[in-house]
């Protein structure tokens, strides 16, 4: 790629400022303070630039307000052949947007056959979304293949080995609306070899819900060590999901009962808080994705209702609240898929992703990092409908015209050519360790994920261990870190450099998670970049 | 290797003569050539001649030459092994003292000369000479759209071929594209298999993924080996060997070396004894600090104590070209080995070779614990593990954090 302005790379190796508390409580931070944070980090009036998309009125002021000219929050528009008069005004189409229905990204996730898939299916068949006909002819053809309990699982189950085996490998995008909101469904695969996928689709995702199999026994084998509930929570809180819904489902075949809806609330909530989510952000729904109980209607004469008064889970995910979008930063989305051909099997190359800051229309230019290369968008899609223009947060994919896709790998980030992404292989990052066997030392050879792309790298330093309540050194050069440590390590890309921007720049590119033997041994939030380049 | 004749004197002066056979022979020779060893082998030289008309020509010359050693270059994956240095032997062809650089080649013998043969060269040579140690394994370890294909010996693992090719996700409505590009990868890996596997040679053939990859992958060979009509897959069928780990990163091989399916069929191989020694480390780290120490300096408090039950060395470290390092470390191994400790030299061109070699190169799982060790030189160990340039940007860094 083309070399960082000498301007960024001053800014990114000694702007690092004084915010310790941020730097150390990112499992703690929540939308205001991790705004306040970036926008300190930033040099940048705080009032003003609050995007709220909660309080479209802001959004009008910023509109009209003079951004300074600091290299990371440029208002260039991309080198477009777009006339004046064709181009969009995002800022205030995106206000007209979410004053009418915000868009959100939910992930769903939870242990493996705790019915994320069904429960799924079922609801978003119960919102209209999936038609009668499709399930029954799912109904059909499961049963067919001697597994009729998954038919609700094949709407987003689609792949013959998916179905043939009756798990979830890889993400499944799916939307579909409620009163007040527009959302983006992705149905994670909760076995753990796939975890790979899982996070990649966390990664994408603003709220989530945590499926629980309320069945005796199983509860307890996804919530013990190895069971996927406690990682998949923890992965997703450290990706910066804070308001997650917990929906404790199967519980028609536990005769609705309270005692262990109290259990199962009882446990998790204490886990939960312990991994850093807040009371007020978390909410237990009692469900039936088999039956489709408590999705969206209340079937009367329920058992359920007896105790339960609450909301059903339509209503409940109806009230997440939409984040903070980086609306005035310079463009940037992780690619989550490409593929030959374009939209409606134009020509091409399609991209697909969530686009993590900034804003694009039809008709500008990107740049694909690494690598360097420039296409133009041809057209676009957000949720699934044509669209002229997408900005932070939503999900797009676009038809790239200009771009071989040889240019385009797993890891590749979609930028404002103005403002690429730095490229690098050698960076410092803090990390909080999980609940690991063994203890962390340096030359550790760990997997590292960042959004959709995973590489072989290693943890070539301990530089320090860090007390979390107080962000101070505890102990220069420790000799190994063990679980529940904060640390300050330099990791290094074995086999090549990608792209990567620090928490304070990004807080989505600027987050990482450490795999090792197939478990996650540690969440950590990049601080420094110290080499740059392709 | 064969071994065909070695003298060495009382003081350890003296030379082996040795007949290379394989890729890991020349890893073998990377291993026991120092600078300043002389080396005496074939080698090809271009040498200008002047006619009595004063027109020059060049030719090149097949000779024997000896030179005293002062570079060593070693590339695994086309197993090259160059050597540089003087020569040191007489010659119609060449002068004295004027540089060489001898390829080393298979098949040929060549001689080494060393003024002290030690304990890890001379075990080196009786290693690579021994045929009963020779294990080859192919190992392909797999996910979606990324496949290292690996051959695996004794004393090293060499990618012979990193397949990665993007496979689209499956969309809403539509999985036609996730199944082309899933077969295309299939391809790909079966191309890599025919092309890079001695079928010949390899005791096993290990397909390794996490999920249904390597399910999907055998069956892909197979119906492939049935389609073509290749007695070869068939015939060699029994050989191949479905292991579950976690990525398809090369990493992941130390997953594949310690399950117990591939254990129970290479039976004890140097690589996954590695891998097991230094799992036991990081156990003992875990339950036990006091009694897993690495880093030079901690490990021979340590040794002096008596204390180290097993001792693992990465052999980078006895390739220093610093002969007082060498000594240093072959001191250790010896300490370790004289008060009943267990050595094993790990190799850097396995992966947990490379691990150690990140980890200082030398730990020990010690049979006691020693508590007082750590506190003892903290402050010193801090400085041993920095390589200095890279400490002191760390600490810059670190101040800026606010650390
Ligand atoms: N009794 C009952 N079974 C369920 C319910 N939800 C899912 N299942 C069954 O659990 C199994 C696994 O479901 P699936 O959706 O594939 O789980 P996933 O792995 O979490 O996506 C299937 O056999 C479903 O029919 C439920 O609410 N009640
Ligand atoms: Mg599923």
């Amino acid at each position: 790629m083309s070399k960082q302005p000498s301007q960024q790379h001053a800014k990114v190796t000694s702007g690092q400022g004084k915010s310790t508390d941020e730097d150390v409580e990112f499992l703690e931070d929540d939308d205001d303070n991790q705004m306040d944070f970036d926008m300190a980090a930033l040099n940048l009036g705080e009032k003003k630039l609050k995007i709220a998309t909660a309080k479209p009125k802001k959004v009008s002021s910023i509109a009209s307000t003079p951004v300074s000219s600091q290299p990371s929050s440029p208002k260039v528009t991309p080198l477009a052949k777009i006339p004046p008069s064709k181009r969009v005004d995002v800022e205030a189409e995106y206000a007209k947007r979410t004053s009418d229905k915000a868009k959100l990204n939910m992930v769903v996730i939870g242990h493996v056959d705790a019915g994320k898939s069904t429960l799924m299916g079922h609801f978003l068949y119960a919102l209209g979304q999936v038609s009668e006909k499709t399930i029954r002819k799912y109904e059909r053809e499961a049963q067919k293949i001697g597994k009729s309990s998954f038919a609700y699982a094949w709407v987003l189950d689609e792949t013959g080995e998916e179905r043939i085996r009756g798990i979830t490998m890889d993400i499944a995008t799916n939307s579909f609306e409620t009163t007040s909101k527009q959302f983006t469904l992705l149905d994670a695969p909760g076995h753990r070899d796939f975890i790979p996928n899982m996070i990649s689709g966390a990664a994408q995702a603003d709220v989530a819900i945590l499926v629980i199999d309320a069945t005796t026994g199983e509860f307890e084998a996804g919530f013990d060590a190895n069971g996927q509930t406690k990682e998949h929570a923890l992965l997703v809180r450290s990706l910066g999901v804070q308001q997650m819904i917990v929906a404790v489902n199967k519980l028609d075949a536990m005769e609705w009962s309270k005692p262990r809806f109290d259990e199962i609330t009882a446990k998790l909530g204490t886990f939960l808080i312990q991994a850093g989510f807040r009371k007020s952000k978390l909410h237990f729904v009692p469900v039936s994705g088999l039956t489709g109980e408590n999705l969206v209607k209340k079937t009367e004469g329920c058992p359920l209702y007896d105790w339960y008064k609450g909301q059903t889970l339509v209503e409940r995910v109806d009230q997440f609240e939409p984040p903070v979008r980086l609306l005035d930063k310079p463009f940037r989305m992780a690619v989550s898929d490409f593929f030959k051909g374009g939209i409606g099997s134009s020509s091409g190359v399609s991209v697909a992703g969530r686009i993590d800051a900034g804003h694009v229309q039809v008709g500008e230019q990107v740049v694909a990092i690494p690598g360097g290369e420039i296409g133009v968008i041809k057209t676009m899609q957000v949720n699934d409908d044509t669209a002229t223009w997408g900005a932070a947060g939503d999900s797009c994919l676009m038809t790239l015209t200009g771009l071989d896709i040889m240019q385009l790998s797993s890891g590749t980030v979609l930028c404002t050519p103005a403002h690429p992404v730095p490229v690098t292989s050698t960076f410092i990052a803090q990390l909080v360790v999980f609940d690991i066997k063994v203890p962390i030392t340096s030359g550790f050879p760990i997997i590292l994920h960042h959004q959709s792309l995973n590489e072989p790298a290693s943890i070539v330093k301990l530089i320090a261990t860090i007390d979390k309540a107080t962000g101070e050194i505890i102990k220069k050069n420790p000799r190994h870190l063990s679980k529940g440590s904060t640390a300050t390590v330099r990791i290094k890309l074995d086999n090549r450099p990608i792209p990567l921007e620090t928490f304070k720049d990004n807080k989505d590119l600027g987050r990482v998670m450490l795999r090792k033997g197939g478990e996650t041994v540690a969440a950590g939030v990049v601080t420094q970049i110290l080499t740059f380049g392709s | 290797m064969k071994l065909i004749k070695k003298s060495i004197e009382k003081d350890k002066s003296g030379y082996v003569t040795l007949y290379p056979e394989e890729l890991e022979d020349m890893w073998h020779v990377y291993n026991l050539i120092q600078t300043e060893d002389q080396l005496k082998a074939t080698t090809i030289r271009r040498i200008q001649s002047e006619s009595a008309t004063g027109s020059s020509s060049s030719q090149r010359v097949r000779l024997t030459l000896t030179i005293v050693v002062e570079t060593v270059d070693f590339d695994p994956q086309a197993g090259l092994l160059r050597i540089n240095g003087r020569v040191s032997s007489e010659s119609q062809y060449v002068k004295m003292n004027s540089y060489h650089t001898i390829d080393l080649e298979l098949n040929r013998n060549f001689t080494l000369f060393k003024n002290e043969w030690d304990t890890i060269a001379l075990e080196r040579v009786e290693d690579a000479c021994d045929i009963t140690k020779q294990a080859d394994v192919a190992a392909i370890v797999c996910q979606e759209g990324l496949a290292n294909v690996c051959l695996v010996t004794q004393h090293m693992t060499i990618v012979r071929q990193r397949i990665e090719t993007p496979i689209p996700r499956k969309r809403k409505g539509s999985v036609t594209n996730y199944e082309k590009g899933l077969g295309r990868f299939y391809d790909q890996v079966y191309q890599a298999l025919l092309r890079h596997v001695n079928f010949d040679v390899v005791k096993g053939i290990i397909i390794a993924s996490p999920g249904f990859v390597k399910d999907q992958l055998y069956h892909y060979i197979f119906d492939q080996a049935v389609k073509t009509d290749n007695k070869m897959l068939m015939e060699n069928r029994p050989k191949f060997l479905l292991v579950h780990c976690s990525s398809g990163h090369k990493h992941s091989l130390q997953e594949v070396m310690q399950d117990d399916s591939v254990k129970a069929k290479l039976a004890d191989t140097k690589a996954a004894r590695e891998v097991a020694a230094l799992d036991k480390f990081y156990v003992m780290l875990n339950n036990d600090p006091d009694r897993a120490f690495y880093g030079f300096k901690h490990v021979a408090k340590a040794n002096e104590r008596g204390a180290i039950g097993t001792l693992m060395v990465t052999d980078a470290l006895f390739r220093s070209a610093d002969i007082a390092t060498r000594r240093k470390y072959i001191e250790l191994v010896e300490g370790v080995r004289a008060s009943g400790g267990q050595v094993l030299v790990f190799s850097t061109l396995h992966v947990s070779g490379e691990q150690l070699n990140q980890l200082t190169g030398v730990a020990a799982i010690l049979t006691f614990p020693l508590p007082d060790i750590e506190e003892e030189d903290e402050e010193e160990v801090a400085e041993e593990n920095d390589d200095t340039q890279a400490n002191s940007d760390e600490m810059d860094v670190a101040d800026d954090l606010g650390l």
